[in-house]
């Protein structure tokens, strides 16, 4: 069986678990956010029980909306904390809080081994842990609230083996971006896609977590990751949980395995308007852009203000870029502040927001007019994405993302004169 | 039962920010969210469809976010049936759960165009052109998946689950 499968096996009571079987899987966590909790609990509700099957295994965040940028977006943050309240889950307030997806691996909420859902898309992050981690709906999370179990189909596994190791400015979202760019926004539909190889065992965490992240962005189930010595190192100090290490057998069967030489690959830019719409730094040409987001829970992490700082650092933002900064979590907002980043990033001109996924999906904090042109460490580029329907999106690194903010047209870091 | 209707035609990829544009993700009331149906990508959709309508559209229909507030607005706006060469995973799964009903067929959608006049009858699959006078066969659902949308949706399957274990004392 392949990482996923065992995963899937151990959580459903099997000794054996084949692609496309049906499952009922006991969960080890479940999440929602302010958008996606009020029908969850709407639908909770309907089915009849007054207590959530396990309290502590239910997370609620508010992220997407917060701190609430209008009437409707508190009135939807209140039902969510009212009902964590009353339930006693584990939440997390403002001011206290992250991007979710940045905030649960950093808590020590998830941790290696896991079944993990959440009624949020890019769920699927929690496989840098080797998790299997996915997202759902919010009537899927009323169930799982209820039950502490969902159903599942056992997807087929894709093996993503990167040979070579990685250039000077190339991160996790470099190696994601290129591969959606290869095999297209459905190509790994229905399926776990699994990372390996050399230039994986190099990443850092937060990398890996920017990968998992984006798995969904191919149309995958989950995007997992082996656990390895920087796994532990990662959750040793915080797992809330004890944890369990599932390897991939000698004789795992893959759907496909694809290989690529990460070190041919440039860093990488999705186009509007999706994010297989790629093209290495090199043949971007000239695109000026309005506004920078670095951010996100693709790209909020430390590494990622690291380098957007190391980028920055003894610089300016160009005149008519906006540079929006939004560390993921309180967690390494706090960290940034001590390492001086936050310090670079207010000194080049960049606006520093508290943690909030905001712009990424034209909530608030640097929504587009009609016409306007952003880069952005997200994950989507979709028509009207971050605002007007007239706006473009592009995406890429946090390296490119500073080195752009500098140029006002997207650039690499090696376009920054000295 | 058999759903009548004319068709909505859309390509490939239709993500869910198509479907419901993020801005009215601050209201999760279904009649509201209706009104801004495939407003994304067709402003116009919602003062031109009429109840009982298809939408018909290429591969991965539903890609992107795992909103049930897409399915809901589909649904709600009225439209019967989405058929598509395929679905985006976590779409399928809401619609399922939520009882918007999805069939998934190529060659319908490739030989259908917008205002075609469709018949489909979901429980066997079977999907009629009437306008071009052609039939085709949409993917049969698996058992598990039959179970679920006979039972009227996940709400519904779950309480017959806890209904079971109540039974039999276990909670």
């Amino acid at each position: 069986m392949t990482l996923a499968e065992k995963i899937l096996a151990a959580h459903s009571g099997k000794d054996k678990v084949s692609p496309g079987e049906f499952l009922s899987v006991r969960v080890d966590l479940i999440l929602a956010n302010d958008v996606t909790a009020p029908l969850a609990i709407r639908e909770f509700r309907r089915i009849g029980v007054q207590k959530v099957f396990d309290p502590q295994r239910v997370v609620m965040v508010p992220d997407h909306f917060v701190p609430n940028k209008d009437i409707p977006s508190a009135e939807q943050a209140k039902l969510m904390r009212e009902f964590a309240q009353e339930q006693g889950l584990v939440y997390f307030e403002v001011g206290r809080m992250g991007i979710e997806h940045v905030l649960l691996p950093e808590q020590g909420l998830v941790v290696p081994g896991d079944v993990v859902i959440g009624a949020d898309s890019h769920t699927c992050t929690y496989g840098a842990l080797a998790a299997f981690a996915t997202g759902m709906g919010s009537t899927d999370i009323a169930s799982a609230m209820a039950t502490g179990e969902i159903w599942m189909k056992v997807p087929p596994t894709m093996k993503f083996v990167y040979q070579g190791r990685p250039g000077r400015w190339i991160s996790g979202k470099d190696l994601i971006l290129y591969t959606i760019g290869d095999i297209g926004v459905d190509g790994a539909l229905y399926s776990a896609m699994e990372f390996s190889g050399e230039a994986i065992d190099s990443l850092s965490l937060d990398s890996r977590f920017s990968m998992a992240n984006m798995a969904i962005e191919a149309g995958a189930k989950a995007g997992i990751f082996r656990v390895d010595k920087k796994t532990l190192a990662y959750v040793r100090s915080r797992a809330k949980r004890p944890y369990k290490v599932y390897e991939p057998a000698e004789d795992a069967q893959y759907a496909k395995v694809i290989e690529y030489d990460a070190s041919n690959i440039e860093p990488q830019v999705a186009f509007p308007h999706l994010p297989s719409n790629t093209r290495p730094i090199s043949e971007v040409g000239e695109v000026r852009i309005d506004q920078v987001v670095i951010g996100s829970c693709t790209n909020g992490r430390l590494e990622d203000l690291e380098t957007a700082a190391e980028v920055l650092k003894w610089r300016r933002v160009h005149p008519e870029v906006r540079l929006i900064i939004i560390p993921g979590s309180q967690k390494v907002y706090l960290e940034a502040m001590r390492r001086g980043l936050i310090e670079t990033f207010v000194l080049a001109g960049a606006a520093v927001s508290t943690p909030t996924c905001g712009p990424c999906l034209g909530g608030h904090m640097g929504v587009l007019a009609a016409g306007e042109c952003c880069l952005a460490t997200t994950n989507r580029n979709f028509v009207g994405r971050m605002g007007s329907p007239d706006s473009e999106v592009y995406l890429a690194g946090p390296a490119i993302a500073a080195a752009s903010a500098i140029l006002g047209r997207i650039g690499s870091p090696e376009e920054v004169a000295a | 039962m058999k759903l009548q209707g004319k068709v909505h035609k859309y390509g490939a990829n239709i993500d869910t920010d198509a479907i419901i544009p993020t801005r009215y993700l601050n209201i999760s009331e279904p009649a509201e969210l209706a009104k801004h149906c495939m407003e994304g990508i067709d402003p116009d959709f919602v003062g031109r469809m009429e109840k009982g309508d298809f939408i018909v559209a290429g591969t991965n229909f539903g890609y992107g976010s795992s909103r049930e507030h897409a399915p809901i607005a589909i649904k709600e706006a009225g439209i019967s049936c989405v058929i598509a060469s395929s679905f985006a995973r976590i779409f399928f799964r809401n619609a399922i759960n939520i009882g918007l009903p999805l069939l998934e067929c190529a060659p319908a959608e490739e030989e259908s165009e917008a205002g075609d006049i469709l018949e489909v009858e979901l429980k066997s699959g079977k999907i009629r052109n009437i306008t071009r006078d052609k039939l085709f066969q949409a993917e049969p659902y698996p058992d598990f998946m039959m179970e679920l949308i006979s039972a009227g949706g996940l709400i519904e399957h779950t309480k017959k689950k806890i209904e079971a274990r109540r039974r039999q004392g276990e909670i």
